[in-house]
C-alpha cells in the first residue's frame, strides 16, 4: 500500500490530493482545489501561474492535514507534466520538485488526460475498459485502449467544447466559466435554431456553429433559444462521436471526464445513448471529474507501481504531451 | 421475410434481407433517443439521400461499392446489394507484408478515384472496407459530401491515417503505400493533399 501526493496546475485550476490504494482501487484522502478566477475574458496564462504559486505551499499543507496523515507518510510526490498552459504547468511542476527533494521521496509526472480516464477506472465501482468522453475548456477527445496505449479515436479539429462555450458566452459577458450559465439558459430555450453538425469520422469541429450561433445572437434570436440549440448540437456531436468509438472498438463501457461533464445535458445524452446501446454509463464524484490533484496522485502511483521511475532529469514539462505519448505499463 | 442482424454500427443496422429472390444488405439507420426530434430527424433523411447519390455515383467512376436496389428516405433505409468478403480491419493485421502493401495501394487508388470527382468518403476506416474478389470496396458513405477544396480531401485522408495509427498501430508505416496508390490514381496534384495531412495533422491539439 502507498500513500501518493498529487499536484495538478495544467490550467486555471491548481489543486493537490491524496490518495491511497486499496485493493486496486483509489481512495481520496483529501483533494483540494483553488480556482484562477478572471476578472475578464479568458484565462491569462501568467496570471493563473501567479495565483497557483501564491496557494500551492498552502494548499499541499492543507491537503495533508486533511487526509489526516503526516509529511513522512508520503511515499510519492507526482504532478500533471502535460498538456497545458506553460507557466502554470512549471509552477505545478516547480512545487512538486522541492516537495519531492525535501521528503527525498521519489517524483513522478503524468499526463493529464490519461489521468482523467484512470481516475474513472480507479473510483468507479464496475469501470474497467472505458471509452472515455473527455470535455473540458481547452480538451475534447473520445479516448481508449487499445494495442498498448491510450488512443485517440476522435477529438475536436479545432477548439474544445469548454472553449466553444466560454468563447460563446464572453460575447454575451456571461463571466468564466460559462458552462453552468448557458446550461441555465438553454433549460428555458423552446426553439431550436438550426445549426451546422459537423463530424468528419469520429473527429469534430466547432468554429463553424460558434460562428453560427453568434450569429443568431446578433440577428435579435432569444438567447435562450441560441444557448438550447448551441447545446442540443453540440452534444449531439460529442454523444454521436463517442457512441461511433464505442461501436469501432467494440467496447461496453462509457465514461466521462472533464468540467464540461457536469452538465446535466450532456449526462443525460450519453447516458441515454449508452442505454440504448446495451453499455454501462460511469460518470466520477465531480471532485474528481474536474481537474484534482487526487487523479495525478493516482496515476503517479499506478505508474511508480509498474515499475516506472522518473529521474529530475526527465520531469521537465510538456505543454503538447499527447495522450497517445504515454506507454502504459500498468495495464495488459 | 428473415431479416439477421449483420452488424450494429453506431447509427444503422445492419440486416441480411431477399429483394426480389437476391440476397441483400439492408441498411436502416435508427433514431436517436439522445438528440432531440429536429436534429434526428434532419440527420437520418440528410444521410440516407446523401449517401444513396454518392454510392451510385461512386459506381458510376468505376470504384467498387455495392449496387443500390431500393431507398426509403422516410425510413431511412437503403437496400443494397451484399458483400459476402472480409472487412479490411480484420484481415490486414493478419497479411504478409507483400500483401498488405498491396492492399493499401489498392486502397489508395480507390480513394483517388473518388477524390477525383470531388466525391468525400467522410469515414474512410478500414471497418468501412470490404475485401472481396480481390478488390477494396468501400462502404458506409453515411459522412460523405461532394467538396472540391483540398481542405476536404485532406481531411478523408487524415480520417484513414488516424485509423491505421490507432487500429493498425503495428502497422500504421502502411498509410504510406495507401498514399503511394492514391499518388497514382489522383489526378489533381497528389502532393499538395499529402502536404495538406501534415498540416491538418500539425493543427491538431499538441501536436
Amino acid at each position: 500500500m502507498m500513500i501518493c501526493l498529487g499536484i495538478e496546475g495544467t490550467a486555471h485550476s491548481i489543486g493537490v490530493g491524496v490518495i491511497k490504494d486499496v485493493k486496486e482501487k483509489c481512495r481520496v484522502l483529501s483533494n483540494l482545489i483553488k480556482t484562477y478566477q478572471p476578472e475578464k475574458g479568458g484565462i491569462h496564462p501568467r496570471e493563473a501561474a501567479n495565483h497557483h504559486a501564491s496557494y500551492i505551499a498552502g494548499l499541499i499543507s492543507d491537503s495533508v492535514h486533511t487526509a489526516r496523515v503526516d509529511f513522512s507518510d508520503i511515499d510519492l510526490v507526482s504532478f500533471s507534466q502535460g498538456p497545458g498552459l506553460g507557466p502554470c504547468l512549471r509552477t505545478a511542476a516547480t512545487a512538486a520538485r522541492a516537495l519531492s527533494l525535501t521528503l527525498e521521496k521519489p517524483l513522478m509526472g503524468v499526463n493529464h488526460c490519461v489521468a482523467h480516464l484512470e481516475i474513472g477506472r480507479g473510483t468507479v465501482t464496475g469501470c474497467q475498459d472505458p471509452v472515455l468522453l473527455y470535455v473540458s475548456g481547452a480538451n475534447t477527445q473520445v479516448i481508449a485502449f487499445a494495442e498498448g496505449k491510450y488512443r485517440v479515436f476522435g477529438e475536436t479539429l479545432d477548439v474544445g467544447i469548454g472553449n466553444c462555450l466560454d468563447k460563446f458566452g464572453r460575447g454575451l459577458d456571461l463571466g468564466f466559466p460559462c458552462g453552468p450559465k448557458i446550461e441555465e439558459l438553454a433549460k428555458k430555450g423552446t426553439q431550436y435554431l438550426g445549426l451546422p453538425y459537423s463530424i468528419k469520422g469520429m473527429d469534430l469541429a466547432f468554429s463553424g456553429l460558434l460562428t453560427a450561433a453568434e450569429n443568431y445572437v446578433r440577428q435579435g434570436k432569444r438567447i435562450e433559444d441560441v444557448c438550447y440549440s448551441l447545446q442540443e448540437t453540440t452534444f449531439a456531436m460529442l454523444t454521436e462521436v463517442t457512441e461511433r468509438a464505442m461501436a469501432h472498438t467494440e467496447k461496453q463501457e462509457v465514461l466521462l471526464g472533464g468540467g464540461v461533464a457536469s452538465n446535466k445535458r450532456l449526462r443525460d445524452m450519453v447516458q441515454t445513448m449508452a442505454k440504448d446501446r446495451g453499455a454501462h454509463f460511469f460518470v466520477p464524484s465531480r471532485d474528481v471529474c474536474v481537474d484534482n490533484g487526487a487523479m495525478i496522485a493516482w496515476l503517479g502511483f499506478l505508474m511508480y507501481e509498474s515499475g516506472l521511475r522518473m529521474s529530475l532529469d526527465e520531469s521537465l514539462i510538456n505543454q503538447r504531451f499527447r495522450t497517445d505519448m504515454v506507454e502504459v505499463t500498468w495495464r495488459d | 421475410m428473415t431479416k439477421k442482424i449483420l452488424y450494429r454500427g453506431a447509427e444503422a443496422e445492419i440486416r441480411l434481407s431477399q429483394y426480389m429472390g437476391k440476397t441483400v444488405v439492408q441498411k436502416q439507420r435508427v433514431n436517436k433517443a439522445y438528440r432531440i426530434e429536429e436534429i434526428d430527424r434532419h440527420l437520418v433523411a440528410y444521410r440516407t439521400k446523401e449517401e444513396a447519390k454518392l454510392i451510385a455515383e461512386a459506381r458510376s467512376y468505376g470504384v467498387s461499392v455495392p449496387l443500390l436496389y431500393d431507398v426509403d428516405l422516410t425510413k431511412g433505409a437503403i437496400t443494397m446489394e451484399y458483400l459476402a468478403g472480409s472487412r479490411v480491419k480484420d484481415i490486414l493485421n493478419g497479411l504478409e507484408e507483400s500483401e498488405r502493401k498491396r492492399i493499401c495501394f489498392k486502397i489508395g487508388e480507390s480513394i483517388a478515384r473518388l477524390h477525383n470527382h470531388d466525391i468525400i468518403h467522410g469515414d474512410i476506416t478500414t471497418s468501412n472496407m470490404i475485401f472481396l474478389h480481390d478488390r477494396v470496396h468501400l462502404i458506409d458513405f453515411g459522412l460523405g459530401c461532394k467538396n472540391s477544396e483540398l481542405e476536404a480531401k485532406g481531411v478523408d485522408l487524415h480520417v484513414l491515417m488516424e485509423a491505421f495509427e490507432s487500429t493498425h498501430s503495428k502497422y500504421a508505416h502502411c498509410f504510406e503505400y495507401v498514399i503511394e496508390g492514391y499518388s497514382k490514381k489522383f489526378q489533381g496534384n497528389a502532393s499538395a493533399v499529402v502536404k495538406k495531412i501534415e498540416e491538418i495533422v500539425r493543427r491538431g491539439r499538441y501536436r
